[in-house]
């Protein structure tokens, strides 16, 4: 099968690109009894999005956890700048999957919580949360409650939170699971802007091939538990074209195909 | 509520009530059961009394001090056992057992390890109260959710930061129910406390009138500690409202 629009990386375990800003080394993590990863290596590069995909339960969560320095891994290293990580840190912010808004603070509060943290003085905490409220969209709002807003919305606050810190690595796991079909198409389109205007490293994670094809640099495939790095796919979409245009191409469907056929022998 | 298709507002079966009362009492059919009118008439005489007004100030003095012992108390102990397992094991079961034991039963014990004074009852308020204000103050603080505290972490927040930040304020919605309920329950402790002592505050009113057979006053009495009661719940009520607008909505 030649396609164009597919270039895969040959070896998993390539050879330390020049670029890793994050790198995941022979990560295992059990829980009790249960072995959710199994010697885990991978790169993340600077500017570049990479998706993690596979089927429920494989780990997808645990590793972002684990790069995050929420979770400890069991063996294996986390390097992140060339630092090993041993906890949670200023060069990486996380974006949950249930928002994790704090319900009694207003969302200028919430977007600068971060900030906050970091004893930024309130004056310019507040600016730069309003910078990204407005850069995601959410002007106007800066004094509304969580429990006030579409979940949308909410992950809006979520994502300006995170990068209002300015941190080189953005974690997400599942941001856009709780929208609905509309405004996750929205939030894609946003999201590879920010992609390029940010110039961060994005590890993301979603459940739907369509959205990692779309929006990812670089799609890594993981297997059921224990979770093992199956396949790395480049799916090389020009993302000049718009949106619409991408979705009906040849090559952005060929890529859909490839990984759906990827996951399917496990869905068997 | 209906009657004979037309609407007739809720106050009305009230005063239907109390006119059955006046109606009963005029009848004099018991000595027990004055008119209405009659018992509303003693409850203006009493509040101007000396003695009742030196009574209310002790039964608010006991109110107070055990309600703010059982607060400081009950708070701090409940977010502990929410946080430590040790600490939840250790005082999990006592806790669960007094919250629903008969508490008044203890009171005669209490008159013999405090006294017939001021000291019992203040220790009845706190019996009362406490409970309810650990047991929630515990349920608040182990619901709070997980991503919320690894949220507080992965944005640097060291942990007594994310405690004061995240979990006390995530819980306070439950630890002000656990108050509100506490303090309704603190007044039933002074009220039976003093009963029980006889010798202080509206327990001595209480005795001194049931003796004398001053229905009228016994009556006044019993109306005015129902309506505090009610309008304490109330008040709670009213702030906790203020802070609810968030408890629903996480
Ligand atoms: N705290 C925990 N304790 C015990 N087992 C856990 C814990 N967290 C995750 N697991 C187990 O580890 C495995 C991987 O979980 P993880 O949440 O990382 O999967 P996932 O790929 O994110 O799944 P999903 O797509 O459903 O979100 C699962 O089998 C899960 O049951
Ligand atoms: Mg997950």
């Amino acid at each position: 099968m030649a396609n164009p629009a597919l270039a895969r990386s040959g070896s998993v375990t390539s050879a330390a690109s020049n670029d890793a800003v994050v790198q995941v080394r022979e990560i295992c993590k059990n829980y009790g009894d249960v072995e959710a990863l199994r010697g885990i290596n991978l790169e993340f590069e600077r500017g570049k999005l990479t998706t993690l995909l596979g089927p429920s339960g494989c780990g997808k969560t645990t590793l972002l956890k684990i790069i995050a320095g929420l979770v400890p891994a069991t063996s294996g290293e986390i390097c992140v700048n060339g630092h090993a990580v041993t906890g949670p840190g200023p060069e990486r912010a996380f974006v949950f999957q249930d928002f994790a808004l704090m319900p009694w603070a207003t969302v200028l509060r919430n977007v600068g919580f971060g900030l906050e943290l970091k004893r930024v003085p309130a004056a310019e905490r507040d600016r730069t949360a309003r910078r990204y409220i407005e850069q995601v969209g959410l002007a106007g709002f800066e004094q509304k409650y969580p429990h006030e807003l579409s979940g949308g919305m909410r992950q809006r606050v979520g994502i300006a939170r995170a990068f209002a810190v300015n941190a080189d690595v953005l974690l997400l796991d599942e941001p856009f699971s709780a929208v609905d079909e509309q405004n996750r198409r929205k939030f894609q389109e946003d999201l590879l802007r920010l992609v390029e205007l940010e110039k961060k490293t994005f590890i993301f994670v979603t459940h739907s091939i369509e959205e990692a094809v779309y929006v990812s640099d670089r799609i890594v495939l993981l297997s059921p538990r224990p979770g093992r790095v199956s396949q790395v796919i480049d799916p090389m979409i020009d993302r000049s074209a718009s949106p619409d245009d991408i979705r009906r191409d040849a090559g952005y469907l060929d890529v859909v195909e490839e990984i759906w056929q990827g996951l399917r022998q496990y869905a068997e | 509520m209906t009657l004979f298709g037309t609407r007739v507002p809720m106050m009305a079966s009230l005063l239907f009530w109390l006119l059955v009362w006046e109606i009963v009492g005029r009848l004099d059919v018991m000595f027990l059961i004055p008119p209405f009118t009659s018992i509303v008439s003693a409850g203006f005489e009493l509040v101007q009394t000396g003695s009742w007004q030196s009574a209310s100030m002790i039964t608010l003095r006991s109110f107070l001090y055990g309600m703010t012992l059982a607060i400081t108390v009950g708070v701090p102990l409940g977010v502990l056992m929410g946080r430590f397992k040790v600490i939840d094991n250790i005082f999990g079961l006592w806790v669960n057992m007094f919250v629903s034991a008969p508490l008044s039963a203890l009171v005669p014990i209490l008159m013999i390890l405090f006294g017939m004074g001021e000291t019992t009852v203040v220790v009845t308020v706190f019996l009362f109260a406490v409970w309810i204000i650990v047991l929630d103050a515990r349920a608040g603080v182990m619901q709070v959710p997980t991503s919320l505290i690894e949220m507080g972490r992965s944005y640097g927040a060291s942990r007594w930061t994310i405690f004061t930040k995240i979990i006390l304020l995530s819980a306070l919605p439950e630890i002000l129910a656990g108050i509100r309920i506490g303090l309704i329950r603190g007044v039933k402790g002074v009220v039976i406390g003093q009963i029980l002592v006889s010798i202080i505050g509206y327990g001595e009113l209480f005795e001194l009138y049931s003796r004398s057979f001053d229905m009228e006053r016994f009556w006044a009495l019993t109306m005015l500690l129902f309506a505090a009661a009610m309008l304490l719940s109330a008040g709670v009520e009213h702030f906790e409202k203020r802070i609810e607008y968030y408890a629903g909505a996480r």
